[in-house]
């Protein structure tokens, strides 16, 4: 399956983590979402590790590339 | 550095942050701030407009170091941390906006979501029926978000711009040790109530000093009353909340330590018994809070680490402060007249702008949505 790119940059919360909320129903694996704060990071984080999901985060500048596999 | 990170963003870390202001505002309080009021964002911005003559009700007016002290805390912690980023862009106007009727909604029920918190915790029922009408008004925002409600996105800018809101603050702080006096008729431009709530206050450099580490862990923390009921409600995600939780406890023991808290529905300091208007003044508030992205609180220390949209939320709710006490829209308290004690509530015009703000906000929720969809 294609991996599932999110670009939720400059968003206000909740949004970057009700759309990752929404790909992780859709059960399409792996997620790629880019940020660009640290609130979103943590909040997309959270979230995953509280599913079970394995995350790992690759920071660049003030961005954050958040890959999140089941 | 790493662990300290990892640390703030713990549920512990959330724990202490909330305990922390649970235990100044009461302390604050105790020290001199107005009844109930140890901390209130929305109370505070209101005397902060008043003091700057924006409105002239003279009981209300003072220029606040709290709300100075929680931007620039927020902006020290985000200097340190490396994560201060000038951005905005974000349909500022609507932000203005929605933070006008937050304010409208505030000064309904007399005090921001903190102080809703910080009235239960001393022994005001009435702030049960606020924070019923908070989680309703957070609800609705909450079917806007699910239905893809988006003010768009923001973009980075010049540093220049995340600076504004900070030196703002500093230069309020600088009208509070130099009170100006070169007003048209020898008072103003800098006002100061000598009677009611405005008038009282705790030291300068405690009240400064103690919302400056409050601003820095709740940058950290990103601490939010208003994220707190909707985390919840959307996710089930407690985080937030457990910060909520301490603020709460930890205001109550302190207010039963000081000997402070009083419970009761009736003639509480600052408050009125007026459920309906109670109810929807939150409701009004938690609306536009959820659609701007954050409590009032959390709009400050957004503000001190860059977001300029944010700072336009601010400069709403102290606009709508003006208005409020202009028009005569805001929540007068119940009074104790020759023994007899007489229940406030707010006027006509102030229901009127109550229910015109419900009607805007829920537009902006209906008008505002985005596709943003994941791209496969």
């Amino acid at each position: 399956m294609a991996e599932n790119r999110i670009d939720a940059r400059g968003l206000s919360c909740p949004q970057p983590v009700l759309l990752v909320a929404n790909a992780v129903l859709k059960n399409e694996f792996p997620i790629v979402v880019l940020v660009d704060g640290m609130t979103a990071e943590e909040n997309i984080r959270r979230y995953a590790e509280s599913k079970n999901l394995k995350v790992s985060i690759n920071h660049h500048d003030d961005e954050a590339e958040i890959t999140i596999a089941n | 550095m790493k662990q300290k990170k990892a640390f703030f963003s713990t549920n512990l870390g959330i724990i202490l942050t909330g305990l922390f202001i649970g235990i100044v505002a009461p302390t604050l309080q105790k020290f001199g701030n107005p009844k109930n009021m140890g901390i209130c964002v929305a109370c505070f911005e209101r005397d902060i407009a008043g003091a700057l003559g924006l409105h002239r009700a003279s009981v209300v007016q003072y220029l606040r170091p709290e709300i100075p002290g929680f931007v620039l805390g927020s902006l020290i912690a985000a200097l340190v941390y490396r994560e201060f980023r000038a951005r905005g862009g974000s349909a500022p106007i609507l932000r203005f906006t929605l933070g006008f009727f937050a304010m409208i909604g505030a000064l309904a029920f007399l005090g921001c979501p903190w102080r809703a918190w910080f009235r239960l915790a001393v022994g005001d029922l009435n702030a049960i029926v606020g924070l019923i009408g908070l989680f309703v008004g957070i609800g609705i925002g909450i079917l806007f978000l699910k239905r893809g409600f988006s003010l768009g996105r923001s973009y980075k800018m010049k540093p220049v711009a995340g600076w504004m809101m900070p030196l703002i603050m500093i230069a309020l702080l600088l009208f509070l040790i130099a009170k100006p006096l070169f007003g048209a008729d020898g008072t103003g431009p800098i006002f100061f109530s000598e009677s009611g709530p405005g008038s009282l206050h705790a030291p300068v450099l405690m009240s400064l000093g103690l919302t400056i580490v409050f601003g820095f862990l709740a940058q950290r923390t990103r601490f939010c009353t208003v994220g707190a009921m909707r985390d919840i409600a959307l996710m089930k995600d407690f985080h937030l909340s457990y910060g909520v939780i301490a603020l709460f406890v930890g205001a109550l023991i302190m207010n039963l330590i000081y000997g402070q808290f009083k419970i009761g529905w009736q003639g509480q300091p600052v408050s009125h018994n007026n459920a309906l208007w109670n109810f929807l003044g939150m409701a009004l508030s938690g609306l536009a809070y959820c659609l701007g992205g954050g409590c009032a609180g959390r709009q400050l220390f957004l503000s001190g680490e860059g977001d300029t949209d944010a700072g336009t939320f601010v400069i709403g709710m102290i606009i709508g402060a003006a208005f409020a006490h202009n028009f005569g829209l805001a929540g007068s308290p119940d009074k104790l007249v020759e023994e007899q004690m007489v229940i406030g509530g707010i006027s006509t015009a102030g229901m009127i702008a109550v229910v015109i703000g419900i009607v805007i906000c829920i537009g902006i929720g209906f008008l505002s949505r985005d596709k943003i969809e994941s791209r496969a």
